[in-house]
């Protein structure tokens, strides 16, 4: 164990353990099988007082032999349309959206493995200080079964190629292939636009993941 | 724009791995390619909030809260601690959920097939917010022991499984939490995915016996520590300045 010198005063952080095979009973108890509270947290947050382009975002999750995870918690966090946060820290000169909070949870389907999240596109994002605005883009959390500690990446559009290509983040990831794993196609589907995101949690086409 | 409230960087030390091989299923689901380095932005430092008006009356006790036909089998026990971040301030009304199996170790989960009967009058899941003072609290059944299918003899020591969000995305923190004096902690391929024993241990809530109410349940105390963030020096400033 290597000495961190992080420990001085402060309180060390609990430490993760996998959400388990059963992680729908808390979280989505729908999926698990069961009703049991009267409001729950889901994957639909484009509400009908959401502004912003309606999108689906969908995709599966693959592990390090190709199979499909098919138990995985999926999280997403991401700006409104003109993209500003819905929190304090952000205090960017940019319009609230009081009926969009932004963060969406559902789970990879039993059968087909398949995640779905109906949201708007959010804006760009100002990027820190002294970097370039960050191009729009969706955090990602997952947990699941076989995941000691929750996974953090990041989907970017398709269809923001420049902005793709200015975005510090993005930027930052040295193999330009390895970018490619983080932006999600754009398609349409009867009439609804949809962007597909696969993430591969091993193997050759390995997602980034991000020590955020 | 710098984010004012840039959380510490994790000390991944303390926490499991990705590739666990004690813990057969990480072993596929565990990257390979080191993760890269984020310096926090708008998107890490900033997470969602949620309000009481989400939550209802019954939603932290699982005594109740799918109580059909009569109470649920097994110990009411009450889990409570307070939720604080890494500058050991509290993180007030933040969500915390909970999920566990019943008093048989069996889960109310369309792919448990454990032997273990379904109690009729219990669901297992709960959530509740922190108060001012990150104080959170709970009543439940104590979950029995259940086997998996890890090596041919692993049993999970009783526990529940937590989830916490605290203010910002980059916190955000799911983990199990133990129970003092269970004789099967030592053998659970879970905990043991954690190279640090300190660590590991902080998992093990401790029987308290001051916040049991006699003659109806024990309690265990349960603490949950989120990262910390930087205490700008403009951490002064004036409100709304
Ligand atoms: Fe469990």
């Amino acid at each position: 164990m290597t000495p961190t010198p992080f420990t001085l005063s402060y309180l060390p952080e609990t430490p993760s353990q996998t959400a388990g095979p059963y992680v729908h009973i808390g979280l989505i108890p729908s999926q698990a099988g069961f009703e049991i509270f009267e409001n729950n947290f889901g994957g639909d947050i484009a509400g009908p007082d959401v502004a912003g382009e309606r999108i689906i975002i969908e995709g599966r999750i693959f592990d390090g032999a190709g199979h499909i995870a098919k138990d995985v918690l999926v999280e997403t966090w991401q700006a409104n349309a003109a993209g500003r946060y819905n929190h304090p820290a952000d205090r960017q000169d940019k319009p609230l959206d009081p009926a969009f909070r932004g963060w969406a949870r559902t789970g990879t389907n039993f059968e087909t493995g398949l995640y779905t999240i109906r949201t708007i596109k959010p804006g760009p994002v100002a990027g820190r200080k002294g970097r370039k605005t960050m191009a729009p883009h969706v955090s990602f959390w997952l947990a699941a079964r076989g995941i000691n500690i929750g996974l953090a990446t990041r989907m970017y559009f398709g269809d923001e190629e420049a902005a793709n290509s200015d975005d510090p983040v993005l930027g930052i990831i040295e193999q330009p292939e390895r970018r490619k794993t983080l932006i999600a196609p754009r398609s349409e589907r009867d009439g609804a636009i949809v962007y597909t995101f696969d993430i591969h949690l091993q193997g050759e086409r390995e997602t980034v993941f991000f020590d955020v | 724009m710098t984010p004012e409230a840039e959380f510490h960087q994790r000390d991944r030390d303390i926490h499991p791995p990705a590739s666990t091989p004690v813990y057969k299923t990480s072993v596929l689901r565990s990257p390979r390619i080191p993760l890269w380095s984020l310096q926090n932005s708008l998107s890490e430092v900033t997470g969602p909030a949620f309000t009481p008006a989400e939550l209802g009356p019954l939603d932290n006790d699982l005594v109740r809260n799918y109580a059909r036909q009569g109470e649920p089998i097994g110990e009411q026990t009450i889990v409570h601690g307070y939720v604080l971040d890494g500058n050991g301030r509290p993180v007030p009304n933040t969500l915390v959920e909970v999920w566990q199996a019943n008093a048989g170790g069996r889960y109310r989960h369309r792919n448990d097939t454990y032997i273990a009967p379904i109690d009729p009058n219990f669901g297992g899941c709960g959530r509740m917010l922190t108060d001012e003072n990150g104080y959170y609290y709970f009543r439940t059944i104590k979950p029995g022991a259940y086997p998996f299918r890890n090596r041919i003899n692993s049993w999970r020591p009783a526990h529940i499984h937590f989830s916490v969000f605290g203010t910002g995305f980059v916190q955000r923190l799911i983990t199990q939490m133990y129970f003092e004096g269970d004789p099967l902690i030592p053998y659970d391929s879970i905990i043991a995915t954690i190279p640090d024993k300190t660590a590991a241990d902080r998992l093990t809530a401790k029987l308290d016996l001051n916040a049991s109410r006699p003659l109806e349940c024990l309690a265990y105390r349960f603490d949950i520590v989120l990262r910390g963030r930087r205490q700008t020096l403009f951490e002064n400033r004036l409100q709304g300045g």
